[in-house]
């Protein structure tokens, strides 16, 4: 029961930035764009969110200068892509390996270090207990307990789905993703949704970075997020960027990944090998959602 | 009506595209609350002048006047602010989103940042009662049918409060039942004080659903008439035109034993409706056949089922009296078939490879060795090719995009006639091209039946047809209606066979 219980709670924790990613890369996509910068941006994030925290000696601190930072990539991605027109995969791709030279480049010339940077002194996000939720059984202790971003991001979740569906913007964004053309023609200024929605993207990936590395751990590591950034563009895949279908694929991957870890550290499996497990869940998963879908298709006449 | 100041007045426009005077001097008048047909062939220039019209083109000259007022329409913008609207032939709709969604996009009824789903049922409801356009407020464009996507953009424009609705090609897309409906929608509209023009090239369309009809014929105006003055016959002479063209020496060499041949051929279209009735062609070597005909009578299935693309319900195809109706298109060609398709862009070539390229796209396995090409052999085949019909090009290994229409349709020819096929499908070959360009098509042609090839010469152009042909079969709602010889056929009857009326010959 314990074991359970502590997967359960490792789950909602792990889980929490690859649904942040995924609702980043969502709205990327609800507007036409496949986001692959995701990582990069979530990257940069956590190591702003280090920093923020540590100099100004306040998690918040820390927090803001992730969002920030996370916009700041995602404006720079925008530009190029919307404006310049590249290529969306090579910008993407450009990003990401930018964020990674870039934040190991600054780890070795301001700390002269090239692994983990855990400056003393720095201040995580804390846990948020709710009262009286840990005296319910089963769910209490998993729900309880956590960093207070898990919690926004479900509320984040709600609302994400609220804009899609409810608003008029919403409506403008689904327009512009599915036939730009259509959008254009009855006057939508497509452009500026679009950059819009990456800017909200780069907030999006912001929070993520900050929950990684001031929300389990306080530290950054040299490429912590491996790979959760495209575990969150495959949830979207999963959920076709719907906010409560991408949030459940990120569930499910969140999951797995919660499994290799207590696989490592319970059963003594090398972490080489359980790595591999949320991957290998993705490759799983996605092949049966597009089998499904080849076998729903329409007919054609 | 003649007295009133006419809704819209475009006065004297022009509009050239590289190598085709698309609209010369037209000068086009839509009287207020008239339902007014524009027809001509394609290419024709009247989706060009209604693009002007609807600001998605600039005229290089001439006026527009909306209610007798000068107006500069410079963007869709200004145009829908003036009170138009257009309904493209492709639609302009988004899958996903329901309906009322789609009719009030870009100008929805809100309730603070929402989006007010109740009050956008509503409008759709209303304007659908009002016009006698229902469509499910609710459903997915996704899940209707495409007489109902195109009623809800119509409920777009009236939305938009569009006092002129210009709709392209709106029948073409739908089922007889539902052009019945689209009928019943236009004269619902002016009776609700709206203006309608609709483009086609259907001249029982015209008849059933218009007040007035203008002809267009390649770029300029043939004629406006009221279309109670107008006849099925007299439309069609002024679609195909009057004029006739210099006559080409054709050489007096009887045609020989059958070549081409199509056996009671059935075929259905895109919609699955029967596009194609049990036809029966023939075609000899050194003769031409020119299957004439109002587009859209199955013509484009006829071209598909004979070059491979399209599977026939039924009938057979054959060559040179080998039967080749489960043939695929590369078995056909090595048969000794060569096409010039209908849409030298799209269908003919490859823009953006180089002419080279597209010259030995049909032969490519001759000129390589295991699975290389010997480029030596391509530039040596591709230049005389070049040489061999006049292509003018700066460098053969340009980007096709970079030729006019007309050197564009010289590099098909060659290639399709560089190899002396034994038989050639030619569907509208000189649509579009100045006169210098279809001159030279035609000659082609000819030669190609000196020589003793089978040519069957699919066109809407009348002049080309009488001036090439050797046999006329006229097509009309996909049967072959009368089969003439082009010594004995006149304008006349081809006109009635055109329209569906049989001839008295």
């Amino acid at each position: 029961m314990q074991a359970f219980t502590d997967l359960a709670f490792a789950t909602l924790r792990l889980t929490t930035p690859i649904i942040l990613a995924a609702l980043a890369g969502l709205l990327s996509q609800q507007v036409g764009l496949i986001n692959i910068a995701l990582e990069g941006m979530m990257l940069a994030a956590a190591f702003a969110a280090v920093l923020g925290a540590f100099y100004a000696q306040h998690a918040l601190v820390g927090v803001v200068a992730a969002v920030v930072t996370g916009m700041l990539v995602a404006l720079v991605f925008a530009v190029f892509v919307l404006r310049f027109r590249a290529n969306l995969i090579v910008a993407g791709l450009a990003a990401n390996i930018l964020a990674l030279g870039g934040t190991g480049y600054l780890l070795q010339v301001l700390y002269q270090t090239r692994g983990a940077f855990a400056p003393p002194g720095l201040r995580g996000l804390g846990t948020v207990h709710i009262p009286g939720l840990s005296q319910i059984p089963i769910l209490g202790p998993i729900l309880d307990g956590h960093s207070p971003l898990v919690y926004v991001t479900w509320v984040l979740v709600i609302l994400t789905s609220i804009f899609l569906n409810r608003t008029v913007t919403g409506l403008r964004v689904r327009a512009v993703g599915e036939q730009a053309e259509a959008a254009t023609t009855v006057g939508i200024p497509a452009r500026r949704l679009q950059y819009g929605m990456l800017l909200a993207a780069g907030g999006l990936c912001g929070l993520a970075g900050a929950q990684m590395s001031l929300g389990n751990l306080q530290l950054f590591v040299y490429n912590m997020t491996n790979g959760r950034g495209f575990m969150a563009l495959a949830a979207v895949f999963f959920g076709q960027a719907q906010p409560w279908a991408t949030t459940l694929g990120s569930v499910v991957f969140g999951f797995f990944d919660a499994l290799q870890i207590r696989l490592q550290t319970t059963v003594g499996v090398p972490p080489q090998i359980t790595q591999i497990l949320p991957f290998l869940s993705i490759v799983v998963v996605l092949t049966w959602v597009s089998w499904r879908r080849y076998r729903a298709r329409p007919v054609a006449a | 009506m003649a007295e009133a100041v006419p809704l819209v007045r475009m006065e004297e426009i022009s509009k050239a595209f590289p190598g085709v005077l698309a609209n010369d001097r037209i000068t086009f008048e839509v009287a207020d609350g008239e339902i007014h047909a524009l027809v001509g062939e394609n290419g024709a220039g009247k989706t060009t002048l209604m693009r002007i019209l609807y600001g998605l083109e600039r005229a290089d000259a001439g006026r527009i006047y909306w209610s007798g007022r000068p107006v500069a329409i410079q963007s869709t913008e200004d145009a829908i602010h003036l009170g138009i609207g257009m309904v493209h032939q492709r639609f302009q709709l988004v899958p996903s989103l329901t309906a009322a969604e789609s009719v009030t996009l870009g100008q929805e009824p809100r309730r603070g940042v929402f989006f007010d789903r109740a009050r956008a049922r509503a409008v759709v409801q209303e304007l659908g009662a009002r016009f006698g356009l229902a469509v499910n407020p609710g459903a997915r464009i996704a899940e209707l049918s495409v007489g109902e996507q195109q009623r809800v953009e119509i409920l777009k424009l009236l939305y938009r409060q569009a006092r002129l609705l210009v709709l392209d090609e709106p029948t073409t897309v739908l089922t007889p039942q539902e052009v019945a409906q689209l009928y019943e929608v236009l004269r619902r509209l002016v009776a609700e004080g709206r203006t309608v023009i609709f483009i086609t090239h259907k001249l029982a369309e015209v008849l059933a659903a218009s007040d007035r009809v203008t002809v267009l014929r390649r770029g300029c105006v043939v004629g406006t008439l009221p279309t109670r003055e107008a006849t099925g016959e007299g439309l069609a002479r002024m679609i195909v035109g009057e004029t006739m063209p210099a006559i080409l020496a054709r050489g007096g060499e009887p045609p020989g034993p059958p070549m081409l041949r199509l056996e009671r051929v059935s075929a259905a279209d895109d919609r699955g409706l029967p596009a194609l009735v049990e036809i029966t062609l023939e075609v000899r070597r050194g003769e031409i056949l020119g299957i004439a005909g109002v587009e859209g009578n199955g013509q484009k299935e006829l071209v598909e089922v004979a070059t491979g693309v399209r599977r026939p319900t039924s009938g057979r195809f054959l060559l040179n009296g080998q039967d080749l109706t489960r043939a695929d298109v590369a078995a056909r060609r090595r048969a000794g078939l060569a096409v010039i398709p209908e849409d030298r862009y799209t269908e003919g070539l490859s823009l953006p490879m180089t002419i080279e390229d597209n010259l030995i796209a049909t032969r490519y396995r001759a000129l390589a060795t295991r699975g290389v090409l010997r480029m030596v052999a391509v530039r040596a085949e591709s230049a005389a090719l070049m040489r061999r019909f006049d292509v003018r090009a700066p460098h053969p290994r340009v980007s096709a995009r970079t030729l006019s229409g007309g050197n564009l349709q010289r590099v098909v020819v060659a290639r399709e006639l560089g190899g002396e096929p034994a038989a050639l499908i030619a569907a509208h070959p000189t649509r579009g091209l100045d006169i210098a360009a279809a001159r030279f098509v035609h000659q082609q042609l000819l030669e190609m039946r000196t020589r003793g090839g089978a040519v069957l010469l699919i066109s809407a152009d009348l002049d080309e047809i009488m001036a090439l042909a050797d046999r006329i079969g006229v097509l009309f709602a996909g049967r072959i209606v009368g089969e003439l010889s082009a010594a004995a056929a006149t304008r006349e009857q081809l006109g009635l066979l055109m329209a569906g009326r049989s001839a008295t010959a």
